[in-house]
């Protein structure tokens, strides 16, 4: 048990964690994973969820918002061969879980064994990779009240051209406990904050926006740090503002890119990331299905998954199945030497469970999701890798990305680069799309810089409808052609 | 399975809770509440391979609070709709709307603007409700064999979903206003899978699908049409290759025309207009796209699956033209972005409202107006350009109307499509797209609540490979 447990008020204790109005003990677990498998189920799992989030918004120098939100279910799993059972409840009587798990079941209602039985349930010992003594959802709001008028003022005070600043800071605890009928029991407290600010600047008849922010599994802690107080994100979104005032139109075609320290991991999250999850390589719907152990990108890249990450808006103590999380080597010196399992994928692979099945909610199964995703650092001086480019984009800041999995097309959206002229940063140029397909893209990684970063922790990664907070990191990269979709061509 | 039937008596329990929370909100300290309550189940049968791979069935309910006090807001959620917790709710929102600062803005609707009656629009069909697991297991698997069976370069696939939604929705607001609704959704998605080896030395899959989606059971296509049309989208584009960086027409499918609708809406907005982050602010009554172009939305259409019968506001809908052959008309408002506009303007009675947010201005069934050509006859006419079926991506910044997304397609050359084309990027300014749209085609069907003709762009920038 963590010491965030222990010091939670009443009010934020999941209803079913010991000593709560609706405890769920092994002994009731042990009867609903019994109901889940009387169809004749392989495996089942419960997987209990208690969320309180929060939210407050500045807009126009006013706290104009503030919310809160309480959330709890009970989600149950049955699998049969590859097929899973699905059904939840978020009413936490006897009948309404009896009835999910019966549900669930019903997935092995045709052609299922005779019932098999549930293992005796022990509790799998779990890391703590975040560890906050104080949640800020304990911490009265008007202290996180002042770090939106803090960001808001900072940014103004930036220059006189920002019109508009919208600050936001969102907060969440999500209590699970899982129980599976192969004998694991789970429990984890999972803090959750982010900080997000969107400056807007005007000049001349030309406006432009800017974002910044950050976050993760921390207490108010987090803002300690003066890099990274509310302060420095507002600066930070009015800068980005500023800066893409003078933006020009971005040129359209094949050249070289360098993508700057942190942020830029988004590239490697949607072009390698997704297709190393394992699901879609059991189901051979990936371009990277069969290339274990074969060169899949240039042997300076190497890329881990790292569920260990302290404080990382993606670490992950135990997953949505009951696994610990851990750190996991993908590609090593450009050779793919491992998937991101969840139980259902390794088990068709005959390998542990690496701890990456995540799940959005009690609503949804788990899947092979990523967690804190990084392409780890070279032996490149930054500066060098600029300086050795005659024309080409500086990449900085980024929305976000999208990939197809089957192909590897990916694509991501740049909200602040540069032109990059004989070695030199000189206009920033228009939001930009870079495309490009995965595997060819690592294979044209050239250069690797020293200065690994791992980016604020701001990404929320969306798949089959299912949301989770990750993170990237990725050192300074030279890819030495990539296709970028400005206008002129 | 009678039991996911939503009839109209979960709709009046579904009015009380929201006018019992209404009513303990205010004597909780609210000057105003408004109280939504929503009560969904699900249905989802995915099979992949011709064996099931999820069913996933449940029903879940929540409720949505937001109080009004002295013009400060709060808004709150929960799925604990019993009576004393939503006392302790509506004391907690309180507390907290009393931290926020006043906004004069931030009042409820005038009462003499809200719905006292609303149409029936045949929203809801119960034969979606008595599908079960195997009927829904059955369809998806003639899918997907269907796609299979069509084409034998179809050697994998993503499988096939048939899925359904049925909801309830009650809303209640101190003003007086209290009304609620049914719904019913059903559709089929299927993902056929193809191995390329057109290049030997770089294989690929490449992958596509086709859907079919209706609130009425009888309006859906049939499901082995469905797996033939995703199997003949699917192998259409292997072999796909870049294209040189060049200048050249876009014509954009129906399937991607209605994102580009879509994205019309996210800068004709009364919440984008106050903000400022359109590029459209102060252009209403302009000139803002070709006089091809007319886009309305209409929330009365019976059976559609955007319509609704009021707003979130709790104020009667009714049909607003976006624009009028070209002509930007008034922005989409809810009633307080009329109100942060100011000038006399109303609400459009466009407003949308979530579990846990605040109203904002949406869409019902966002729909582009059909030319006179037919589609063929539009590839017939373009000389050279691109014919685009997928967009990937979010490159569009509302504040500047800068628009870059990651295209795939089909090359047309000299009135014919030719060859698959995928890995380039399709960009302008939107206000030059909107602008520069020449033909379009009367190949209109309503099938999302956002749609759109076949229409073409006579010019963008395609970045692909160096010339």
């Amino acid at each position: 048990m963590t010491s965030t447990t222990t010091t939670l008020p009443a009010a934020l204790r999941a209803p079913f964690a010991a000593g709560g109005s609706n405890a769920i003990d092994a002994a009731l677990a042990n009867r609903l994973l019994s109901i889940a498998l009387e169809a004749g189920g392989d495996y089942a799992d419960i997987y209990f969820e208690f969320r309180v989030s929060a939210d407050y918004a500045l807009e126009e120098e006013q706290i104009r918002t503030l919310g809160r939100g309480i959330t709890l279910g009970l989600g149950v799993r049955v699998t049969k061969g590859d097929a899973t059972g699905y059904a939840y409840c978020e009413d936490l009587s006897w009948e309404k879980m009896a009835h999910a798990a019966k549900t669930a079941g019903q997935i092995a209602a045709a052609g299922g064994h005779a019932p098999i039985g549930v293992a005796a349930l022990a509790s799998v010992s779990t890391p703590s990779f975040y560890d906050v003594p104080t949640p800020s959802l304990v911490v009265p709001a008007p202290d996180k009240l002042a770090l939106l008028r803090a960001a808001d003022k900072a940014a103004r005070a930036f220059d006189p051209r920002i019109i508009k600043v919208e600050a936001s800071f969102a907060e969440s605890i999500k209590e699970v406990l899982l129980f599976t009928s192969d004998g694991r029991m789970a429990t984890d407290v999972q803090p959750l904050m982010r900080f997000g600010v969107r400056a807007t600047a005007e000049d001349a008849g030309k406006r432009q926006a800017g974002s910044g922010g950050g976050g993760g599994r921390y207490g108010l802690d987090y803002f300690a740090d003066a890099r990274r107080d509310a302060a420095a994100h507002g600066r930070e979104a009015a800068r980005v503002a500023i800066a893409m005032l003078d933006a020009r139109d971005a040129p359209a075609g094949e050249m070289p890119v360098v993508l700057g320290p942190g942020d830029s991991g988004i590239l490697l999250h949607e072009a390698v990331g997704h297709g190393l999850e394992a699901d879609f390589n059991r189901k051979e719907t990936s371009n990277y299905s069969g290339q274990m152990g074969k060169n899949v990108a240039s042997p300076l890249c190497t890329v881990v998954d790292d569920a260990t990450i302290q404080n990382s808006r993606g670490a992950v103590n135990v997953d949505d199945e009951g696994y610990a999380g851990q750190r996991n080597v993908l590609i090593e010196n450009g050779v793919l030497v491992g998937y991101m399992h969840d139980r259902l994928s390794a088990k068709h692979y005959g390998i542990k469970p690496t701890g990456n099945g995540r799940r959005e909610s009690f609503r949804s199964m788990p899947l092979p999701r990523m967690t804190n995703t990084s392409l780890l650092g070279g032996k490149d001086n930054p500066e060098d890798i600029i300086k050795s480019v005659k024309r080409g984009i500086y990449a900085k800041r980024f929305s976000g990305g999208q990939v197809n999995i089957s192909n590897g097309d990916f694509l991501f959206s740049l909200t602040e680069s540069y032109l990059i002229e004989d070695g030199k940063l000189t206009a920033p140029l228009k939001g930009v799309n870079l495309i490009g397909n995965g595997p060819e893209v690592l294979r044209r990684v050239d250069m690797l810089g020293s200065d690994f970063e791992l980016s604020d922790g701001i990404w929320t990664c969306g798949k089959d409808g299912q949301s989770v907070p990750v993170n990237v990191g990725t050192p300074t990269v030279r890819i030495a052609s990539i296709t970028v979709g400005g206008t002129q061509a | 399975m009678s039991g996911v039937q939503v009839t109209e008596a979960t709709i009046k329990e579904l009015c009380d809770v929201a006018q019992l929370a209404v009513e303990l909100a205010k004597k909780a300290g609210a000057d105003d509440a408004e109280v939504l309550v929503r009560d969904g189940s699900e249905l989802t049968a995915k099979i992949r391979l011709g064996e099931p791979e999820l069913v996933q069935e449940a029903g879940s309910r929540a409720l949505g609070l937001r109080v009004i006090r002295g013009g400060r807001r709060a808004v709150t959620y929960t799925s604990d709709l019993r009576r004393d917790s939503l006392e302790a709710l509506c004391a907690e929102t309180v507390t907290l709307a009393d931290l926020a600062e006043p906004d004069e803005f931030a009042l409820p609707p005038d009462p003499a603007l809200l719905a006292k009656s609303y149409p029936e629009l045949d929203l809801y069909d119960p034969r979606v409700a008595e599908v079960d697991a195997a009927w829904a297991l059955k369809q998806a698997i003639a899918g997907e064999a269907a796609a299979r069976k069509h084409d034998a370069r179809v050697t994998n696939s993503e499988g096939a979903t048939w899925s359904r939604v049925l909801g309830a929705t009650a809303f209640a607001t101190s003003g007086g206003f209290v009304g609620g609704y049914r719904g019913s959704y059903a559709s089929l998605v299927v993902e056929p899978l193809c191995d390329d080896t057109t290049d030997p030395t770089t294989p690929k899959k490449r992958n596509g699908y086709w859907w079919t989606a209706s609130r009425f059971l009888a309006d859906l296509e049939a499901a082995d049409a469905v797996g033939i049309e995703a199997a003949r989208r699917t192998v259409a584009t292997l072999g796909s290759r870049k294209v040189e960086t060049q200048e050249c027409a876009i014509v954009f499918d129906p399937e991607v025309a209605r994102g580009i609708v879509g994205t019309v809406f996210s800068v004709a907005n009364g919440s984008s207009f106050w903000r400022k982050s359109s590029y459209l602010v102060g252009k209403e009554g302009e000139l803002i796209a070709s006089p091809l172009v007319t886009i309305v939305d209409d929330p009365l259409i019976p059976r559609a699956p955007g319509s609704k019968p009021f707003d979130g506001d709790g104020l009667p809908t009714r049909k607003n033209v976006v624009v009028d052959k070209g002509v930007l008309g008034p922005v989409l408002c809810d009633v307080y972005s009329a109100r942060k506009l100011g000038g006399g303007r109303q609400s459009t009675g466009s407003a949308g409202r979530g579990i846990g947010g605040n109203p904002g201005p949406t869409t019902t069934n966002l729909i582009m107006s059909a030319g006179t050509m037919k589609r063929d006859a539009l590839i017939r006419d373009t000389k050279k350009g691109l014919y685009v079926t997928s967009l990937m991506g979010f490159g569009f910044n509302p504040v500047t109307g800068d628009f870059s997304r990651g295209a795939q397609g089909f090359w047309i050359e000299g009135g014919e499509l030719t060859f698959p084309v995928s890995e380039i990027t399709i960009a302008a300014n939107f206000d030059e797209i909107l602008k520069r749209i020449d033909a379009v085609a009367d190949d209109l069907t309503l099938r999302s609540s956002t749609a759109a003709p076949t229409f073409r762009v006579s010019h963008m920038t395609l970045a692909g490979t160096s010339r």
